[in-house]
């Protein structure tokens, strides 16, 4: 994720700023701050430090997965409260008061408690559809926010006051000024370890999560999982943050925990701009600083007291969301011109391991008797077919033939009512379409599939998924440029291979719906596949193109592969495929040559129609 | 603009995103008459009906009974007495058939025009399977009854204007043959139609006027029974080249 | 714990119970037709019941200034985005006209001396039109964007309204008069007649709204919304026109709600979430699409908070909220394959 979101900043433009300028002057401002500014305004920007921590895993969760929580804060609640009850109880039994005896035992026990209480609350929700995860977190958010006051030895509503000051080598950090630095080290600790995350192969899973979970699992993501690990991730932020609370103001009650606070989290992802690891600052300081702000005047102008200014920001919200929803990062973001850093491309990185190619003429997939019943309508009626290694099998057939359904079955997108799918010997019918692509099978879509925002090198690279295995926390902490550099080298390969070199760095969605339909073949390329299932590849090329497009086809054909494809265009279809079959209501109506085909009156009945 | 035309487009162009989908497309209906757009999958036929009923922002201009439409809004297109039946039939799955046939005529009920019953009853007297099955669920009615349904419903609004985006998709022959019968029967009722369909030679058969789209752009326009004999029209369809067109024709 | 106090609890969990009941339908319709998760469904609810207590108390209400203020906002939003000169006539008519033409009669009114059923039909007149108008103003500008957004968008309107309230009504809680100060006798059990009340108006609401969606046009054209909104759409019902029904009737069932629970506790400016929050679980039960199952659900929610009230009252609302983590375990197990998030 880049801090520009300028598309088609010219690379190199004199008039643009070196990213690691702007960096470098906004750290050395940032840490130059305390010894200028008022202590007023130092407590201010440890708050929006402390919020800009909870932000930004929400940025991460929403903004980028496209899940979202509206309890955050209660998970901020779970690392103060652990840290205050633990360092403040007496009579401890001996190994809880071990834990209890510095704070940073402590920040380590409230991130465990809150990876398990995640792990749980993910589990439950995050396999429903979308909305089901911000009402859990939020009647979540409640309870816990009651229990805290509820609890005899939490304090009850009066809290618990007395926690000890954080020592760092020794020295204690007991004002503002001092923990200031404190609260920004873990702030950026956490953008840069976000931001590399999501710049590395575990974070293209993570951005494929909002409108392509379909496209990712074919490539082989679990998108399961990595849901749970943004989940996890957010969550725990906000412990950390609750656990800087805790030491900063070293006393804790309810209040800042409940889902009001939780709501505010969230507001301040989405008013910064929820896609972008900057916009989390963004939202917080303007949220921090508006509230500061409005709490001082609202009362004035409407002659009571009370939180008035839920009603600003509310209406705020309503604003941003209808007029700008991607926050107000971008607007900022345009005023600073700060050129795009533009990935590189290692050639000598070592090539990624290739499985071995099965031998010329194996049979790789085989559909036995295939019916898929939908209620009453069968769509597809004891179809089979089978496709070797080294050939080209087209499946055609008019519009409505149940050619797309036929291919769901073989892909692992749906699962037959009765019959079999075999790829390479063993059965794969009902399993996930993950798993098949583990295999060796890889797809494309018939309505494009990809990530419009991101590059056609990283759409690419998605496709090599299951061929690296480096996990979260290396990426994070930038562990895995070795085996980054291999996948974008491999994604690079197979880019030039289909013909996009000029397009590489140029974002997916910005190319013509042709050029959209190659990429998608070099991204099934890029898993190393054996079997290549193409659903309308030629549909919207141009002339040229297809021609291309074949040429492509039949040197992985003469390279052992093996491919299916769907296709509405006969000059396409008859001039390149090996074999045919021809598919009306559901059923096959003949298989042959494509000179046969062409001559089959069957064929001509269902393709211009009788009366 | 002649007075005898129901719909006039001019200029038609939708763009999915930066793809044109759809360009500079211009077509007529006259009352009373059956138009048929035809031409291969992903010419664009769907994407011009759903742009002339307003489903699409579109650019161009789009004329219908009389008065030019700036930005067809469906609501707005319904009223004035343009259906749409679409490719998907879009049906009411979970309510019965005479529910789904009733809401046929939500729009003409709000603005006074109380006579649903009659124009249910001719419905039935076209389609008897849907009065036999009238309280049965349409979500499990088979593909033909689903079509019969859609199409009766699209008339329950007492249609000027009776657009058909393939309605012979997916339908054994048999029916195909009835649903074109239908087509026929509504003209003589005076309803105009224009008519979406890969089926080529039926919608020949059927309508006065054809256009053939290829690629986002009318690429044929003539009278349907001189379109029915032209080799380019069949070329476009199969891609096989002059050899097979003698087997065509036949 | 003996059977007198199991029938007593038992009856307070039943009268709440329905209330959520009601509450659960509400947010089950408007979900079904709008995708909105309706969070604000509680506002109504305490708006509804400050409006009447005030009027109780013979004060000029001021929701009347509320909607006055929703009417201006609608109708500049109207005039932004007008497509004809009928329908910002309608516009002015019904956003500006309307709620002026209430506040002078109310202004003419001598409060304090109304019957109870001109309070009943003046606070829904005060409240209910604030549905439509919220639909207008917040949601229909946005209509197609992810159930997300839409749910982000509710929850910052619930948090206006929630400062709103506190703004008009002050902090301090009320209470209104029982619809009815009978009591029955049944056995050993009191029975009290604002319990009946509550119950027969639920059951008549529940009755009137599926006759509504069974019988009329308009609750027909409702629910083809909810199943599919494109061939709705092909049928000119407009999901404008779908959701600002739905938000009216969803206001409606908030007021009455509201009516109904206010003399049995004391309802405070922000007492809305809470209780709406309950229907939720309820409804979440329902898995937002079954109306029996939620109105089942709303029961057994009533049940389990007036019960654990008895056994451990400082922690009913955590009982009740933690429901809902067995509930989204069952249906999640219970749902598989991978599907795309509109």
């Amino acid at each position: 994720m880049n801090a520009n979101t300028q598309t088609r900043a010219a690379p190199g433009a004199p008039s643009r700023l070196s990213p690691k300028l702007v960096l470098g002057v906004f750290l050395v401002l940032l840490a130059a701050a305390p010894l200028v500014l008022p202590e007023f305004y130092v407590t201010l920007l440890n708050y929006v430090g402390l919020s800009a921590l909870v932000a930004l895993g929400l940025v991460l969760l929403t903004g980028v997965g496209g899940l979202t929580s509206f309890g955050q804060a209660a998970f901020v609640g779970l690392g103060g409260y652990t840290t205050a009850w633990l360092t403040t109880a007496q009579d401890l039994p001996g190994w809880l008061a071990f834990i209890g005896s510095s704070p940073w035992f402590t920040l380590v026990a409230g991130l465990v408690i809150t990876a398990t209480v995640a792990v749980i609350l993910g589990s439950v929700t995050l396999k429903l559809s979308g909305h089901f995860l911000p009402l859990g977190t939020m009647a979540w958010g409640i309870s816990l926010y009651f229990l805290f006051g509820n609890m005899e030895f939490l304090g009850g509503h009066g809290g618990l006051s007395g926690i000890p000051p954080v020592s760092l080598f020794g020295y204690e950090l007991v004002n503002n000024g001092q923990f200031y630095y404190l609260v920004w080290c873990f702030v950026l600790a956490a953008l840069f370890t976000t931001r590399n995350l999501l710049d590395s192969r575990e974070g293209r899973a993570i951005r494929a999560l909002k409108g392509g979970m379909v496209m990712a699992e074919s490539m082989g993501v679990d998108t399961s999982r990595a849901r749970m690990v943004i989940f996890v991730i957010a969550a725990l932020h906000a412990c950390a943050a609750g656990w800087l609370y805790a030491h900063l103001q070293r006393f804790v009650n309810p209040t800042p925990f409940g889902l009001h606070i939780g709501i505010e989290y969230l507001f301040m992802a989405v008013v910064g701009g929820a896609g972008q690891v900057w916009g989390a600052l963004v939202g917080a300081g303007v949220i921090t600083v508006l509230k500061q702000w409005l709490q001082d005047i609202l009362p004035k102008v409407f002659g009571s007291a009370g939180n008035f200014e839920v009603i600003i920001f509310g209406v705020m919200m309503v604003i941003v969301l209808q007029r700008a929803r991607d926050g107000l990062w971008p607007l900022i973001a345009g005023l600073v011109p700060v050129r795009e850093a533009q990935k590189t491309i290692d050639p000598a990185a070592t090539p990624l391991v290739k499985k071995p190619q099965p031998p010329m003429g194996e049979t790789i997939l085989e559909a036995k008797d295939v019916t898929r019943k939908f209620g009453g309508l069968v769509a597809n009626n004891n179809m089979s077919l089978s496709v070797k290694a080294g050939e080209i099998l087209a499946l055609i057939g008019p519009n409505g033939a149940g050619k797309s359904t036929m291919f769901n079955q073989l892909s692992g997108v749906d699962t037959p009512t009765s019959g079999d799918v075999l790829f390479r010997g063993k059965s794969v019918a009902g399993h996930s379409s993950r798993e098949i692509a583990g295999l060796g099978m890889s797809r494309t879509f018939q309505h494009v599939r990809l990530l419009p925002k991101m590059t056609v090198l990283e759409n690419v690279a998605i496709g090599a998924h299951r061929r690296g295995s480096k996990g979260v926390l290396p990426a994070a902490w930038r562990l895995d440029r070795d085996e980054e550099a291999r996948l974008l080298r491999e994604a690079a390969v197979q880019v030039e291979r289909v013909g996009l070199k000029d397009f590489m760095f140029a974002e997916a969605g910005s190319l013509a719906l042709g050029q959209q339909r190659i990429l998608e073949i070099a991204r099934a390329l890029c898993s190393d596949p054996c079997l290549l299932l193409l659903d309308e590849p030629a549909a919207g090329l141009r002339l040229k193109e297809k021609q291309a497009l074949a040429e492509l086809l039949r040197r992985l054909k003469s390279e052992g592969m093996a491919v299916l494809i769907v296709e509405h265009d006969m000059d396409f279809v008859m001039s390149l495929v090996d074999r045919v079959v021809v598919m009306e209501f559901g059923e096959k109506i003949a298989e042959g040559l494509p000179a046969e085909i062409q001559s089959n009156p069957a064929v001509l009945e269902a393709y211009l129609g009788g009366v | 603009m002649s007075n005898n035309n129901v719909l006039e487009v001019k200029n038609l162009s939708v763009a999915y995103g930066k793809v044109e989908a759809v360009s500079g497309v211009s077509l007529a209906v006259g009352e009373g008459k059956i138009v048929t757009v035809i031409g291969p999958n992903g010419a664009g036929k769907t994407t011009t009906l759903s742009a002339i009923m307003g489903l699409l922002p579109s650019r161009g201009e789009v004329a219908f009974d009389g008065s030019i439409e700036q930005v067809p809004e469906v609501e707005r297109m319904v009223v004035r007495g343009m259906n749409l039946v679409p490719e998907k039939r879009e049906l009411f799955g979970s309510m019965s058939i005479e529910d789904n046939l009733l809401l046929g005529a939500f729009q003409r009920h709000r603005s006074g025009k109380r006579d649903h019953l009659e124009t249910m009853e001719e419905v039935y007297t076209l389609f008897p399977r849907l009065k036999e099955r009238r309280l049965q669920q349409a979500g499990t009615m088979s593909g033909g009854e689903r079509q019969m349904l859609a199409v009766g419903r699209a008339l329950m609004a007492r249609p000027k204007l009776l657009m058909l985006d393939e309605p012979s998709l997916g339908l054994a022959p048999l029916i195909v043959r009835e649903i074109f019968r239908i087509i026929a029967e509504l003209r003589r009722r005076g309803v105009s139609i224009l008519l979406v369909e890969q089926n080529a030679r039926a919608a020949l058969q059927v309508a006065d006027y054809a256009y053939v789209l290829e690629n986002g752009g009318i690429k044929m326009h003539g009278e349907a029974s001189t379109l029915r004999d032209d080799p380019r029209v069949i070329e476009s369809y199969l891609g096989l080249g002059s050899k097979h067109q003698e087997l065509l024709s036949t | 714990m003996d059977a007198e106090i199991i029938a007593m609890l038992g009856q307070d969990g039943v009268t709440n119970g329905a209330i959520y009941a009601l509450l659960a339908l509400a947010l089950v319709l408007v979900f079904a037709v709008t995708r909105v998760i309706f969070i604000p469904q509680g506002e109504f609810l305490a708006w509804g019941a400050l409006t009447m207590a005030a009027l109780e108390s013979g004060h000029f209400p001021a929701t009347v200034w509320l909607l006055v203020g929703c009417g201006v906002l609608t109708l500049a939003v109207d005039g932004f985005s007008a497509t004809g000169r009928r329908s910002i006539g309608r516009s002015l008519l019904w956003n500006l006209a309307y709620p002026l033409a209430l506040a002078g009669l109310l202004w003419g009114l001598s409060l304090a001396e109304l019957p109870t059923a001109a309070r009943v039909l003046i606070a829904l007149a005060i409240v209910v039109p604030m549905g439509p108008m919220l639909y207008r103003v917040a949601f229909q500008p946005v209509a197609e964007a992810p159930v997300l957004v839409l749910l982000i968008i509710s929850v910052a309107v619930h948090l206006a309204m929630v400062g709103l309230g506190l703004l008009i009504f002050g902090p301090e809680g009320s209470r209104t008069q029982p619809f009815s100060e009978a009591q029955f006798e049944l056995g050993s059990l009191m029975i009290g007649g604002h319990t009946l009340v509550v119950l027969a108006a639920s059951v008549v609401l529940i009755v009137a709204l599926y006759l509504f969606f069974d019988r009329t046009l308009y609750g027909k054209a409702l629910r083809a919304t909810a199943i599919n909104r494109n061939g709705a759409r092909l049928m000119g019902i407009s999901p404008a026109l779908a959701g600002r029904l739905t938000f009216f009737l969803a206001a409606v069932i908030g007021v009455l709600s509201g009516l109904l629970v206010a003399p049995i506790t004391t309802i405070y400016y922000d007492s809305g979430f809470l209780i709406g929050l309950k229907g939720f679980v309820a409804a979440i039960i329902g898995g937002l699409a079954s109306y029996p199952l939620a109105a089942g659900g709303a029961i057994l929610v009533g049940l389990l908070e007036s019960f654990s009230s008895f056994w451990a009252s400082a922690f009913k609302d955590v009982i009740v909220f933690t429901l809902i983590i067995p509930v989204l375990m069952w249906r999640s197990l219970t749902s598989h394959h991978v599907e795309e998030e509109e």
